[in-house]
């Protein structure tokens, strides 16, 4: 496997930047290359034969009458039939692509504090109210950051708690208690 | 007929200047500039989150608003290409590559002053294309029956997925996946739910707010965490008085700047060629007609009028289909379309006489809002720069808050931002599949309107597909949509050399992880 060298912004995207000074090519097993477009094109051709599949279980009807499966189905096919296209065309460009579906340095951790900022949101909007929905939200997205810290991520929450709920509590007057079960 | 015009227009500044409306609008340019300086923020993110509180407000002055968000962040969208060298926002990219090297050579006041002016030329003559246009766009507009709407809709939808970033046959996959998000609910003419899989919340179908943090938030905060450089501010220190362009830069800028207004207005009136293509397009151009082609790269002032010019002219003349034909180009069009709907307000060709005081007052608006960036841009160009050097640590929890809550305010519903957390992921994965999300929201937005359009066309005709092409006026809108395919098939085969050449300037920016949803 060639070690794959990446400069700090363009890491996300390094196949498209011909300009870069990467090495693209990866090559898996001999001759044969995967690419991500395999996976595109498959991903679409099983979003659209599932639609149709669905679809069908609605009245399909005439076209002069059409019944609610009628676009479904005739969608489903449509994407179905572009997901082929997208991998076929895939199998006949030359053009380099590196196979790999994550990025060169993927983030767990990020991405795991950033998805679960607004699940602790519904929770805590839920059961405890705004204050504690906004405070948790924010600070955990903010630890997902590499130089985020506990202290820096909580002085960030606090300041977007105080700035949210006068914007949106005092000023806009949204319906969401402050914390649940007390009465300010 | 120009007569009218200037009564109407007249009537709208009336609309237009009432305080509260006024008040609106000056906030929607300010948080406009103000996203459009941020990286990592645009208008579609910006826009969703203001939505839901506009469903409270009067329907003038919330449309005045988040239109004004959209063009604001326009102006601010040139700033952080010229002083920092990030394209933020993809219709500024292209002004990178001259706007970069001025500033380098300590002229990026001068850049800053130029992209004012040129903006303000753009969107003035893409506000004056739109005042006569629009109008006579909705007389033709008014003959139209379903079965002309539903093939100009598939026109817009082909445009839109085929003209816009990345590979057409993805973009067109993600139209019919928008198409089918649109789906989800309940028909309307059975009331049969589709796609819903049980579960009531999504008997409504998909909320459009969702639909646009998920794809434009969520998604690309997950691509661009620990993702980003730390901005150097190196260069960026601006003062008012560096501002003011000198007559030699003024005269070197002026037919370039008439050139991109033109070129921007011209691809305002192409569906799905929205400000970023229009400003690479006048790049190019504007680079190849040059005497002195050699400079562009290294600091041509040209370089940055003609593309501003042509961005702005393009934007304001990018509301003209929407407004006039009901038919959005871009994500954000689509945007607004879905906040007309929500505001009870049917898009279409009805809207100028029906609600006259929304056309005409939004176009008398945009002249209000365009003079307030400008007043605005000059002496606060200092606070703007201190903006850009908000660390992205900052910024990207403080967005979360504003899409969580957002989300929740505008059903005050907690389903809602679970939804958004999964289109998010489903979002990041298709970016990661090199899928440009833009399309989604297009064949979300234009879907229910298709459907029944069709629907509605072959009851009409008794189930005969041929009324699509015995009807003259869908026949030519049919024959758009067979030149958009033959010509994407022609420029996949053969690669022809404008093609090619604009490929190599689109190589040329410099690229961020924002920009890749942050239209």
């Amino acid at each position: 496997m060639a070690a794959i060298s990446t400069g700090p912004v363009t890491t996300g995207r390094v196949e498209k930047n011909h300009t870069g000074d990467t090495p693209l090519q990866e090559k898996i097993g001999p001759g044969i290359k995967l690419k991500r477009d395999y996976y595109a094109g498959g991903l679409m051709l099983v979003l659209g034969v599932g639609a149709a599949v669905i679809g069908s279980g609605y009245k399909f009807g005439t076209l002069a009458r059409m019944g609610p499966g009628f676009m479904p189905v005739m969608l489903g096919c449509v994407l179905a039939f572009l997901g082929l296209l997208i991998a076929g065309t895939a199998l006949a460009s030359s053009e380099p692509d590196n196979g790999k579906f994550l990025p060169d340095n993927p983030q767990w951790f990020g991405w795991l504090c950033i998805l679960a900022g607004p699940a602790l949101f519904i929770v805590l909007g839920i059961y405890a109210g705004m204050i504690p929905a906004v405070f948790a939200c924010v600070f955990v997205c903010a630890l997902g950051d590499k130089t985020g810290t506990y202290k820096s991520s909580a002085v960030l929450a606090a300041g977007v708690t105080v700035f949210g709920v006068l914007l949106f509590h005092y000023l806009l007057s949204i319906p969401f208690p402050l914390i649940r079960g007390v009465n300010l | 007929m120009i007569s009218t015009a200037i009564t109407d227009l007249y009537y709208g500044f009336g609309v237009a200047l009432e305080p509260h409306n006024l008040m609106y609008c000056f906030l929607g340019v300010l948080v406009g500039n103000l996203v459009g300086v941020l990286p990592g923020m645009g208008p579609v993110a910006t826009i969703s989150i203001l939505l839901p509180l506009t469903f409270g407000m009067q329907p003038v002055p919330a449309i005045l608003m988040l239109s004004g968000v959209y063009y604001g962040a326009q102006y601010g969208g040139a700033i952080c290409s010229i002083l920092l060298n990030l394209p933020c926002h993809p219709p500024h990219a292209v002004t990178c590559l001259d706007g970069f090297p001025l500033t380098k050579q300590g002229k990026g006041g001068t850049a800053l002053g130029i992209t004012i002016i040129a903006a303000f030329v753009g969107a003035s003559f893409g506000i004056t294309e739109m005042i006569f246009l629009a109008p006579f766009l909705v007389k033709v507009a008014l003959e139209f029956g379903p079965a002309e709407v539903c093939s100009l809709m598939l026109v817009g939808l082909l445009a839109g997925s085929t003209l816009a970033k990345g590979s057409p046959l993805k973009g067109i996959a993600m139209t019919v996946l928008g198409l089918l998000v649109g789906i989800v609910g309940s028909d309307i003419e059975t009331g049969q739910p589709r796609f819903t899989f049980g579960i009531t919340e999504l008997f409504d179908g998909v909320e459009i707010i969702a639909l646009a943090l998920g794809m434009f938030g969520i998604a690309e905060f997950l691509n661009s965490i620990n993702n980003t450089e730390t901005v150097d501010m190196k260069y960026a220190k601006v003062g008012i008085s560096d501002m003011f362009p000198s007559k030699a830069d003024l005269k070197l800028a002026f037919w370039p700047m008439i050139r991109g207004t033109l070129l921007g207005s011209l691809c305002a009136l192409i569906p799905g060629t929205g400000p970023t293509i229009a400003s690479f397009v006048s790049y190019a151009t504007e680079k190849k007609i040059s005497k002195t082609p050699e400079r562009f790269g290294h600091g041509a002032i040209e370089g940055v009028a003609c593309p501003e010019a042509s961005t702005h002219s393009s934007v304001q003349g990018d509301f003209i289909p929407t407004m006039s034909l009901g038919i959005p180009g871009d994500t954000v069009m689509a945007l607004l379309l879905g906040a007309l709907i929500i505001h009870g307000i049917v898009p279409g060709p009805q809207l100028i006489t029906q609600h006259a005081d929304i056309f005409w007052g939004l176009i008398a608006s945009f002249w209000i809002g365009n003079i307030l960036l400008v007043i605005l841009n000059v002496p606060m160009i200092g606070v703007w720069v201190k903006l850009l050097s908000i660390p992205y640590r900052y910024l990207y929890p403080s967005a979360m808050f504003f899409v969580c809550i957002g989300v929740y305010a505008a059903n005050n519903d907690m389903f809602q931002v679970g939804e958004t957390v999964v289109i998010g992921v489903v979002g990041y994965i298709l970016l990661r599949l090199d899928f440009h999300p833009a399309p989604i929201l297009l064949g979300f937005v234009l879907g229910p309107r298709f459907e029944e359009n069709f629907r509605r066309s072959l009851l009409i005709s008794r189930g005969d597909l041929t009324t699509f092409i015995e009807r003259p006026i869908s026949a030519f809108f049919l024959l758009i949509c067979v030149v958009l395919i033959v010509a994407q098939v022609y420029v996949w085969l053969r690669k022809p050399k404008i093609i090619e050449e604009e490929r190599a300037i689109e190589r040329q920016v410099p690229t961020t992880p924002y920009s890749e949803v942050a239209e």
